[in-house]
């Protein structure tokens, strides 16, 4: 049997894009990590400019076991030290992808939303395609499907770049260079809140985003992030 | 199958996690790790004025109760002596690099001219507190004893023991000469009580909480860190791997 005729085999992601993901998983990785290590200092989250001890807080957070901590026992000056030094991964890594992604007009070409992204009927359609394990269109199986660029499109330019700016906010000598960032989230301890909220929310993005990439074929799907080829599933 | 990889999955995550305790016994990788502060630092002093302040705060943006942290009373002998005649003997000594070395009382600070702000103390673990603080700033002070050029950084000596060990911090003079850095005298309108460091505190506005050494007796303009506690600057650094650049 010809491999070629029944499963094509196309390129699915680019050089830039393949890089950037892998080196932002790891620096997510070790963020998240990190950041629950950083909780476990002070789990209480608060609104406002000020907050501590005797303040009202809106929520307590749990402790983190040390399973899920980076470093495993507490320890908030290691736990600090690999977060701040894979926030910059982190943060010149997302720019950098940016910087690459309009020249190479990758953000055109595959994230741009079109009308069918933003038609509740299709949007109702692609909900019920992906509840039946189909992700992709037969005619242009290389594209994403809607959900899948709202997602991208949340993830990459709102709750990435929100966490880079919230975490900004939480830094005194920031907080004297650019004095304006803090008044947009509203003090830092609501940026501290904001910082938290939006990790959890991006926890959550990478629990659904492996989940799918099982459901779509875990050897495929890495293979494409690695390699850059995909073999078109049969439909 | 799919709990399966599932627990693939988590125990792979679990297995990075646990590299990452390995990676960070390594003294190259430890290296690198600490890295982050330097960079962090060049990063926030290129995009920072020398002289940018720290935001101030109005009375009704501030904390209805300010916490004390660390050390809340130094209980050595020769503190509890200060405490007990209202601070009457107390001296501040400044030092080292200078060309007239000081012994200030504290008529003699408070007759200085005095800084008001109110400013947000944050925490290393991550809670805020909004407070007013007043007292003569650290570069006038600096600039009556004759600091020389040669100093790059000022060290400050407290009456405080932390963990049996004697508590110190220091900033380069970049902070030490900043209007915002004061030797708080005052605290929310009252002379500075006991948890909160009295009878001097320093504030160094852009930097966390563990910077502001309480208690302050003695002040130093150095050339270098090397040779003072373990050399890194202050006794968080020193003990616990804090960063030293804390403006982050």
């Amino acid at each position: 049997m010809d491999p070629s005729v029944s499963d094509p085999v196309i390129r699915r992601h680019r050089l830039a894009t393949r890089l950037w993901h892998w080196v932002n998983a790891v620096a997510v990785f070790v963020l998240l990590g990190s950041g629950l290590g950083i909780s476990n200092a002070h789990p209480r989250l608060y609104w406002g400019r000020y907050g501590a001890n005797f303040d009202h807080a809106w929520a307590q957070l749990p402790r983190f076991p040390a399973w899920i901590t980076i470093p495993a026992s507490y320890n908030l000056a290691i736990s600090r030290r690999w977060h701040l030094l894979f926030a910059l991964v982190f943060a010149f890594g997302l720019l950098g992808y940016m910087i690459v992604s309009l020249l190479n007009r990758h953000f055109a070409t595959r994230l741009r939303l079109r009308r069918a992204d933003v038609s509740p009927t299709h949007l109702a359609q692609d909900v019920r395609d992906h509840w039946n394990f189909r992700f992709h269109d037969a005619n242009d199986p290389g594209a994403y499907n809607s959900l899948q660029k709202w997602s991208y499109i949340l993830t990459i330019f709102v709750a990435l770049p929100a966490m880079i700016l919230t975490g900004l906010a939480l830094s005194p000598g920031m907080n004297a260079a650019w004095p304006w960032l803090l008044e947009v989230f509203g003090g830092r301890q609501s940026a501290r809140s904001i910082h938290f909220v939006t990790a959890a929310l991006i926890g959550g993005f990478i629990v659904i985003h492996i989940a799918l990439v099982i459901l779509a074929g875990a050897g495929n799907e890495l293979r494409s992030m690695l390699s850059g080829k995909w073999k078109v599933p049969r439909s | 199958m799919i709990v399966a990889r599932r627990n693939l999955i988590v125990g792979g995550a679990g297995l990075l996690l646990a590299g990452c305790d390995k990676v960070a016994a390594i003294p190259q990788a430890r290296r690198i790790l600490f890295s982050g502060e330097d960079m962090h630092r060049g990063l926030q002093r290129a995009l920072m004025d020398r002289a940018a302040l720290a935001p101030e705060f109005t009375r009704e943006q501030m904390s209805p109760v300010f916490r004390a942290n660390g050390t809340r009373d130094p209980g050595t002998p020769g503190y509890a002596a200060m405490v007990a005649n209202g601070f009457a003997d107390y001296r501040l000594r400044i030092g080292g690099l200078v060309d007239r070395p000081l012994s200030l009382s504290l008529d003699q600070l408070a007759s200085m001219p005095a800084r008001s702000q109110i400013t947000r103390h944050d925490c290393v673990e991550g809670w805020s507190a909004i407070g007013q603080w007043q007292g003569p700033m650290l570069g006038t002070v600096l600039k009556a004893a004759g600091m020389r050029g040669s100093a790059r950084y000022v060290v400050f000596t407290c009456a405080d023991l932390y963990n049996g060990q004697p508590y110190y911090e220091s900033i380069d003079t970049i902070d030490a000469f900043h209007p915002q850095t004061i030797l708080a005298l005052k605290m929310n309108g009252a002379r500075l009580t006991v948890p909160h460091g009295a009878p001097v505190r320093l504030r160094v506005e852009r930097q966390l909480g563990y910077k502001h050494a309480k208690y302050v007796t003695g002040i130093d303009a150095v050339a270098s860190l090397d040779g003072i506690g373990k050399g890194k600057g202050g006794y968080w650094e020193d003990n616990v791997d804090y960063d030293w650049y804390a403006g982050i």
